[in-house]
């Protein structure tokens, strides 16, 4: 929802901080979800994934989040997808170039990422998004990139 | 340099110590001569001689042509259509890619087409919006973006290999580019944004239009604050404004220009059109020869829309190639 994802962008330095509780948290369940299966886990998890973000952020379950380099401002609502900082078409009002109505998703990650302590991470430069991952939770995704679990989820 | 077969420059073989490409802007600019670039305004045809006319005229004062690639999402002969074409009649070109038409496998594919055609210089861009062309049912791609893309060449050409790691036997050999547009906001971000960039493999810049001199120098200021000015070349843009109603419909139209009121009300005061096209000509050559003066600045790009003559006049009244003739040649000379 468009006035949570602005909510999200000004308190920007809570969910930085909560998320990282957050993150602690389901790494310490990482010898769980290596029991149940993490490919077992994938849809029931996806699934709050994508309700939870899906309502603050607008996520568009890209698979490979990085919110937490984008001032909780979620790329993936750029009509462009740029992932890696604003295009050059940026209206002057700071307003998206393909849907003027729309705030600019980059200057509200610019914003986001003042508030943030580790706002900086907004320079490192981002890879391109492996599409396969998209619908995939991207929770699971650290666990997996962690080598806590499984490593490929189920097709 | 010695032709390949079919007549082609040839870049299978590295290029000299210190370079990237064998191209004449890389070495225009590693010599520390001020560079010019323009854009070739790409026809809506398929006949040849309209590349080549226009071409004529801006090798005479250009160090290399840029190819644009669908600029404004509207759809003309493409940038690889025309690379080919230059390539064969011996000019430099830029070949630029937008990440609004093709995915990675395309892109990945056409850069290796494009150096082996004798194309040394690449342009990465993100590409404007389907919505502002004439195109706007048209399904954005936007697979990568400028930074990924810029690190996607560098990887081909720095690693021989593709983004997932296949070997090239021989890599593309080009000098990388990318473009800034130090206007819009966030503007506290854009020379950190180009950074990135630099970091990214971009080796020059090709900038938006520069009309607002001020904004342009706190602009410089951070990038040579960043020691960014010492990593990349940097091409400061510029174009004549025919009219003050041009300038206006630009700024409403064009996506990411900004033209500061006081420069249309120059032209407005001006009067009848043709003295406001002079006015316009003037204004530009007068940006061109400040911005040879900031420190930082490295060449010009200068870009007007189907307009090859006038670019041509405006950069000779600007004195910058200083008596040297541009020639955006890669091979001697052009076939008859």
């Amino acid at each position: 929802m468009y006035a949570l994802r602005l909510f999200a962008v000004r308190h920007a330095r809570f969910f930085e901080r909560f998320y990282g509780f957050f993150e602690a948290t389901y790494v310490a369940a990482a010898p769980l979800v290596r029991r149940i299966g993490a490919n077992r886990l994938e849809r029931p998890v996806a699934a709050v994934e994508r309700t939870v973000k899906g309502t603050l952020f607008d996520c568009r379950m890209c698979g490979a989040c990085i919110l937490s380099s984008t001032g909780m401002s979620c790329p993936m609502n750029c009509p462009k997808q740029m992932r890696n900082g604003p295009c050059g078409g940026v209206r002057l009002n700071g307003h998206c170039e393909v849907r003027p109505e729309m705030k600019c998703v980059w200057v509200q990650a610019y914003e986001g990422s003042r508030r943030m302590a580790g706002g900086d991470a907004i320079l490192e430069r981002q890879p391109p998004v492996d599409r396969s991952k998209e619908g995939c939770s991207s929770w699971l995704g650290v666990l997996r990139d962690k080598g806590l679990v499984h490593r490929e989820p189920a097709a | 340099m010695r032709a390949g077969r079919a007549g082609l420059p040839d870049t299978s073989r590295p290029p000299p110590a210190g370079y990237s490409s064998h191209g004449r802007l890389e070495r225009v600019l590693r010599s520390g001569r001020f560079a010019v670039t323009s854009e070739l305004n790409p026809p809506d045809s398929a006949d040849p001689a309209e590349v080549y006319d226009r071409a004529l005229v801006l090798s005479e004062v250009c160090d290399a042509i840029n190819a644009v690639d669908a600029s404004a999402a509207n759809v003309h002969m493409s940038s690889m259509g025309i690379c080919a074409l230059l390539s064969h009649a011996g000019y430099a070109s830029v070949l630029q890619v937008a990440c609004r038409d093709k995915n990675r496998i395309a892109i990945q594919g056409d850069i290796l087409g494009a150096s082996a055609m004798g194309v040394m210089n690449v342009l990465c861009l993100t590409g404007d919006g389907v919505q502002c062309g004439d195109q706007p049912g048209a399904k954005p791609v936007f697979d990568l973006d400028s930074i990924s893309l810029l690190q996607t060449v560098r990887t081909m050409r720095d690693e021989s290999r593709f983004l997932t790691g296949r070997k090239l036997s021989v890599p593309p050999r080009m000098f990388i580019g990318a473009a800034a547009n130090p206007f819009v906001p966030p503007l506290a971000y854009r020379a950190d944004h180009l950074g990135k960039k630099v970091a990214a493999g971009a080796e020059f810049i090709q900038t938006q239009y520069v009309y607002d001199l001020d904004i342009f120098e706190r602009f410089m200021a951070r990038v040579r604050d960043l020691g960014l000015d010492r990593k990349c070349f940097i091409l400061a843009g510029v174009g004549p404004l025919a009219s003050a109603r041009t300038a206006r419909w630009m700024r409403a139209n064009v996506p990411g220009v900004h033209v500061p009121d006081a420069l249309i009300d120059r032209l407005e005061k001006a009067g009848p059109p043709k003295a406001a096209k002079a006015e316009g000509k003037a204004i530009c050559v007068e940006l061109i020869q400040r911005l040879r003066e900031m420190k930082g600045v490295k060449g010009v790009h200068v870009m007007a829309y189907r307009q090859e003559e006038f670019v041509s006049e405006i950069i000779t009244a600007s004195g910058v190639l200083q008596g040297r003739r541009g020639r955006a040649r890669a091979l001697p000379a052009a076939p008859a």
